[in-house]
């Protein structure tokens, strides 16, 4: 994918296949540490370790429409090709959670890209899962929780994309605190 | 200073008006969101859409995401649901053509035929 947030987008969307109610992104851009790490956990109904070896393999896949399921093996390659690491864990029942790690100076990085539409695309589109989406850098830190929506709903009396709207100058303004020093 | 019933009350009146918006809502827009309709654009089609219903202050339609729908070579696909009205499945949409989408179909009650995939 030519952004490294539309792989978020395509990990997630797999936890709200799995009937995920709670989501949890963590991106974690550290310049200290040449390293961009991404977590995404969820607690969709997991997979067992036979499944787990195997899903990798794009030719591998729950869905009905298709043969292959390729969003989990090109997260992967994508996270190998820059000298990373890429770790996905599960348990039945309680969820799963992916692990991508990629050198911030490898030639090979697509861009993180626009995060914030990925998030608020995955909170307007799927309003009954809970997202909380944790962004840090050398520079700060910040949380966003998907339930902040309700809130300015009730606040002001505004419609669901209202707020959703407001959710996308919130994040946005969040994200340009903490990626830079400070002017 | 809010207290935890407060957060607690105000989510359940939030979910309250969002239940009412999703039964009343004349239409449903559904963005497939399978990594295939990802790597073709569906998540700018998506906001796109988002935008313009904003924009217009459209109180009848909701915006959802769904799986691979299996027309992979038609992605970004956006689909347009009305109660007592054949399904219109569009393909191969751009942010510019999800606000015309919005605005003729949605607004003006036209489909958008030559953007038009299936309708069933």
């Amino acid at each position: 994918m030519r952004e490294l947030s539309l792989h978020i987008l395509d990990i997630a969307t797999n936890s709200i296949e799995a009937d995920a109610t709670h989501v949890i992104i963590v991106v974690e851009e550290l310049q200290s540490e040449n390293l961009l790490r991404i977590r995404i956990r969820d607690n969709g109904k997991g997979m067992t370790k036979e499944m787990q070896k195997k899903v990798l393999d794009p030719f591998v896949t729950t869905r009905k429409t298709r043969s292959v399921g390729m969003g989990l093996s090109l997260f992967r390659q994508a996270a190998l090709q820059c000298n990373g690491d890429f770790k996905l864990t599960s348990k039945p029942g309680k969820g799963t959670t992916v692990l991508a790690e990629f050198r911030l100076d490898s030639l090979n990085r697509a861009p993180l890209g626009d995060i914030n539409a990925t998030i608020i695309n995955l909170v307007m589109g799927t309003p009954d899962v809970h997202f909380i989406y944790i962004h840090r850098t050398d520079f700060g830190k910040f949380c966003f929780d998907s339930y902040w929506i309700y809130g300015r709903m009730a606040e002001r009396n505004i419609s669901f994309y209202k707020a959703g709207e407001l959710a996308k100058e919130f994040v946005e303004q969040k994200l340009e605190l903490i990626k830079s020093i400070g002017k | 200073m809010k207290t935890l019933s407060d957060l607690r009350a105000m989510k359940e009146k939030a979910k309250r008006e969002m239940t009412a918006r999703e039964e009343n809502a004349k239409y449903r827009i559904v963005v497939a969101m399978g990594t295939c309709g990802i790597a073709a654009g569906a998540r700018n089609v998506m906001s796109a859409i988002l935008d313009e219903i904003n924009k217009r202050d459209i109180a009848d339609a909701i915006v959802t995401q769904t799986g691979c729908l299996g027309y992979c070579d038609q992605e970004p696909l956006v689909q347009v649901f009305q109660p007592d009205k054949k399904t219109v499945t569009y393909g191969k949409i751009t942010p510019e053509i999800a606000r015309r989408i919005v605005a003729e179909h949605i607004v003006g009650n036209k489909i958008l035929t030559e953007q038009v995939f299936m309708q069933n």
